[in-house]
């Protein structure tokens, strides 16, 4: 009961008082952005709010004072005054919402050219491409020449750029505490760019309806100091490690041999039908949206299928318990930062 | 010859009608019935998301889901609900016998019928169509999407087809059959706005059509418009179905400000404040409508000049629906107010309407609509128009022509239990979906993981759900009470204002027996202040000449559903028939029909005068 009553209380004041404390979880709710474009986008949604909520008084009270005023008592016959119109009344109505559409036209304008603005900032600007699949996210730093699955790691405090593209339907990259989203559109190229204010982890998704498990094809940007960016880079950028554990180096060998190889690439750039494992030790989730638990990497290989309905994995059933336990420990050992 | 049609079945009766008042009735029990299918698949999607990670609709299940709803309630239930009284009352509000064309209007709800029937058999055939109402290519071509796509495409070709043609029905009868004195600016709103929708579903079903026999052409004879490795292009559908898509919303929008426009001033007491004003801001509104269909896609890379462009274009709309919103508050203004339970529905229509109104400017915004865009912010926005403007204008409607169409008002006890059920319900539903989308949640997905912050808003939202479909089972009470304890009435039981409440009681398949003559706005309440209360008749008494019934409608629209269930059958498996077989068979079916049509010689018959005097006497 007592949760019901502060709810009731909530709503009438809609976002306002939402709005100042936060609502959601931090990095992935739109409501408390983390930076400069979800600033901008949050700020002009509270302009046109204001705006929009002044006409929505004007037309609560008007409403209300009728509710209150004008009701027809049991048998009073008498017939009101038949009004055609009033024409002041009328362009007084027609003229005070353009002035207010005036106001949110401004910042429409600019706004547009604004996050439209995919000019590199220096030459040192990170530049991302982004291809979406079915149902994951493929992270390709052509200039430095790897790529990166389902993780997406950029400096804090840069600008950066981003060249949209989809393999198969159209997706659409959005990461609600960072800015707006744009859609992946197969055979056109789109651009957008991002900046984190602060490192952490920020939540992505996909945006658009894109088959059955679209509900799950979450992401992760993950923001760090600029050094630390650099750091990243360059073990990206080296051949993979061989493992050193034996239990691992089995694994490695089961990876190649049930073709694994075949669809997710392990260093390197271009990827094919699978994302790219070069760092999968240090992902949170499994798949996008799993907890990062053995148990859960095990049951993907098995049965990818019932995890993320409509994907294109193929299963691994016929893995025997330590064949399993040798691979997943191999895939753990995929790391690239101390 | 009259009498002729009384020894047939009930049954043969209703499928052979061609009276605009019995189609009438039949959109509404098929209307009705589609509502409350896609009613349930809306109840279920939202049980799936009332606790995160919830095992009850797997994600395929709830894209057929999803799309069935919205397809079903936008072609099968909320057009043809419009449909039942713009067929109903418009010839009546007009002083008309009946629509111009009555045999193709009985045609036009046949197609209707059978090409809903057709997408939903999609069910039985491997599952319901899956991408969307929208059906954005690539996930509808056929890499992506099964035969339930199929249904899709040609169930709502050949629905499409009727609505096309009840609409240029509705466009000729308001032109042509209106009663002597009747100007174009003493037409009642309803007929207004029935007439502008008219014109929008002529141009905006053009497109449609065009667009899905693409889609057709791809997924069924591998044309390549829309695959992109064969040069076609995706955003090509997109632009396509918008130009439709996008007209549609006003579509079913307009009739609706038609029912408040009316309701309104019948429990005011007061005529419509600035009719004329009314007339040009729903011109200007059906206008704009056309012009702004690319605001649909402000994420899809067109470049910040267009964005702009259409960004500005949207919100120029919110300044003639401004002007309604207050001719409207200002109807009332001054006015005498009745609450019964049309009133209700009416009156509140007028601020749940201005709160989607508003978060329509909102996402106006283009750069801010790149939040907005594909949430749920923009669910709770399109419901707010959807549900909170055309459901609840069609309950007000259904509440006051009620008894016009069935002799007996609906209990108002139980109607007004039934409006605030609703109400709560409706607000509960819909208002927090604009935080869960704010929040972060993308429209169209099938579950949310927990420990997101979305649980709370999206369990009450699911309750406000449970809230309407209980709301819908007393509406269902309400009806069968009311059908044997309903107060029965007369010709007029509101004090009305225009000319259907001006006909004999019960209703005589003629309507008027002498067309009335109009001497201004509000004819009936013209008479009962300046006249005796009663139209004055504009013609003697007379035979009066009325079509027969014809079955040829209904076995052409079954040609159509075989025809289009021919063509679905070339992705089949194993097709029983060639496809080729059953896809010409039913359009020759269709085509010998409209041979008979022509060729032979139907002249209607004649209800004498004494038959006439013996009916208006009570
Ligand atoms: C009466 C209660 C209703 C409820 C509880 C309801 C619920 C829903 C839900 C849960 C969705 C899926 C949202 C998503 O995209 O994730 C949806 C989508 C939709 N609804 Fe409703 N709805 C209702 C009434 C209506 C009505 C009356 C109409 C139209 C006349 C309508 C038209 C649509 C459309 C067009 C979609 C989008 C479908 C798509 O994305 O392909 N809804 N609704
Ligand atoms: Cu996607």
């Amino acid at each position: 009961m007592k949760k019901w009553k502060n709810v009731w209380r909530i709503l009438p004041i809609f976002l306002l008082l939402l709005l100042l404390t936060g609502c959601g979880e931090t990095n992935l709710t739109a409501l408390d952005p983390k930076g400069p474009q979800s600033q901008w986008i949050f700020d002009n949604m509270l302009l046109s709010l204001y705006v929009m909520a002044f006409v929505t008084i004007v037309v609560f009270a008007i409403y209300f004072i009728i509710l209150a005023k004008f009701r027809r008592a049991p048998g009073d016959d008498e017939i009101p005054k038949q009004v055609e119109g009033n024409h002041k009344l009328e362009i007084l109505w027609t003229v005070i919402p353009i002035l207010l559409l005036a106001i949110l036209a401004v910042p429409t304008i600019t706004g547009t050219f604004l996050l439209a603005d995919t000019e590199p900032e220096g030459d040192h600007t990170v530049e991302v491409k982004v291809t979406g699949h079915q149902f994951w996210w493929q992270f390709d730093y052509e200039d430095e020449g790897f790529t990166a699955g389902q993780d997406l790691y950029i400096p804090v405090g840069e600008k950066v750029l981003f060249e949209l593209h989809a393999s198969d339907v159209v997706h659409s990259f959005w990461v609600p505490a960072l800015g707006g989203k744009v859609d992946t559109v197969p055979g056109i190229t789109n651009h957008m760019w991002l900046e984190a204010d602060e490192p952490g982890v920020y939540k992505g998704k996909c945006a658009e309806l894109c088959g059955p498990a679209h509900a799950l094809m979450d992401f992760k940007v993950i923001a760090v100091e600029r050094d630390e960016y650099d750091a990243w880079v360059a073990s990206m950028q080296e051949e993979p490690q061989e493992p050193t554990e034996v239990v691992a180096q089995q694994g490695r060998e089961v990876f190649e041999e049930n073709g694994c190889i075949g669809c997710h690439a392990i260093g390197g750039t271009g990827t094919a039908a699978g994302p790219a494992l070069t760092n999968f030790g240090e992902r949170e989730v499994v798949a996008g949206y799993l907890d990062f638990t053995d148990e859960n990497i095990e049951a993907w290989i098995r049965d990818p299928q019932s995890l993320k309905q409509g994907n294109n994995m193929p299963a691994y059933p016929q893995l025997s318990d330590e064949e399993m336990t040798s691979l997943v420990e191999y895939l753990k050992s995929l790391t690239v930062l101390e | 010859m009259s009498t002729t049609t009384k020894s047939k079945s009930v049954l043969w009766d209703w499928l052979t009608t061609v009276d605009h008042k019995k189609i009438g009735v039949m959109y509404l029990i098929a209307g009705t019935l589609f509502f409350v299918k896609a009613g349930v698949m809306a109840l279920f999607m939202r049980i799936q998301l009332m606790y995160p990670e919830m095992n009850f609709l797997s994600g395929q299940t709830f894209n057929e889901f999803i799309t069935m709803h919205g397809t079903i309630m936008l072609f099968l239930a909320a057009t043809p609900l419009l449909f039942a009284f713009m067929n109903f009352i418009v010839p009546l509000q007009i002083g008309a016998r009946d629509v111009a064309f009555p045999f193709v209007n009985a045609l036009g709800f046949w197609i209707f019928f059978f090409g809903g029937f057709l997408l939903s058999l999609s069910w039985f055939f491997g599952g319901g169509p899956d991408a969307g109402w929208t059906a954005y290519v690539p996930l509808s071509s056929r890499d992506y999407a099964g035969l339930g796509l199929d249904f899709y495409v040609l169930g709502l070709q050949v629905s499409g087809i009727g609505t096309l043609v009840s609409a240029i029905n509705f466009l000729v009868t308001i032109v042509n059959m209106r009663a002597p004195g009747m100007t174009m600016m003493r037409l009642p709103l309803f007929v207004w706005t029935t007439f502008i929708s008219s014109t929008l579903i002529l141009f905006a079903f053009t497109p449609l059509a065009a667009g899905l026999a693409l889609l057709m052409l791809d997924r069924l004879f591998e044309a390549q418009y829309f695959i992109t490795d064969m040069g076609g292009n995706v955003v090509l559908w997109q632009h396509i179905f918008w130009i439709f898509g996008h007209p549609e919303v006003y579509i079913l929008v307009l009739p609706a400000f038609g029912i408040i426009s009316e309701v309104i001033p019948a429990f005011s007491r007061k005529r419509l404040f600035g009719y004329t004003a009314m007339v040009f801001a729903t011109m200007l509104i059906a206008f704009l409508g056309f012009m702004v269909w690319a605001h649909h896609m402000f994420t899809v890379g067109m470049g910040p000049i267009a964005n702009s462009i259409f960004a500005i274009a949207t919100m120029t709309i919110a300044v003639p629906t401004g002007i309604k919103v207050f001719n409207w508050l200002f109807t009332m203004w001054g006015g005498k107010i009745t609450f019964n339970t049309a009133m209700l529905f009416a009156s509140s229509f007028v601020p749940t309407f201005v709160l989607g109104g508003v978060t329509g400017v909102m996402l106006a915004m283009a750069p801010v609509d790149h939040l907005y865009h594909d949430t749920y912010f923009v669910v709770a926005h399109f419901h707010y128009i959807i549900v909170g403007g055309i459901v609840l204008a069609l309950f007000a409607g259904v509440f006051y022509w009620y008894p016009k169409m069935f002799g007996h008002k609906l209990n108002e006890g139980l109607g007004k239990l039934f409006f605030w059920v609703f109400f709560i319900g409706f607000h509960l539903t819909f208002f927090v979906q604009h935080l869960l989308g704010l929040m972060g949640m993308p429209r169209r997905v099938y579950t949310f993981l927990g420990d997101q912050g979305l649980d709370t808003f999206n369990f009450i939202s699911t309750i406000g759900t449970f809230f309407m479909s209980a709301a819908i089972i007393i509406l269902v009470i309400n009806v069968i009470y009311s059908a044997f304890k309903g107060e029965r009435v007369g010709a007029d039981p509101w004090d009305a204002r225009t000319l259907e409440w001006a006909t004999a009681h019960p209703l005589p398949e003629y309507n008027f027996a002498q067309t009335p003559q109009v001497r201004s706005l509000d004819p009936l309440f013209y008479e009962k202040i300046h006249g005796d209360g009663k139209m004055k008749p504009a013609e003697p008494l007379q035979d009066i000449h009325m079509p027969n019934g014809s079955i040829l409608p209904f076995i052409m629209s079954v040609g159509l559903f075989i025809s289009g269930f021919g063509f679905i059958m070339f992705n089949m498996e194993n097709p029983i028939l060639p496809p080729i077989v059953v896809a010409v068979g039913g359009l020759a079916i269709t085509f010998i029909c409209m041979i008979v049509r022509s060729v032979k010689e139907d002249h209607g018959y004649h209800i004498p005068v004494e038959e006439i005097k013996a009916k208006e006497v009570n």
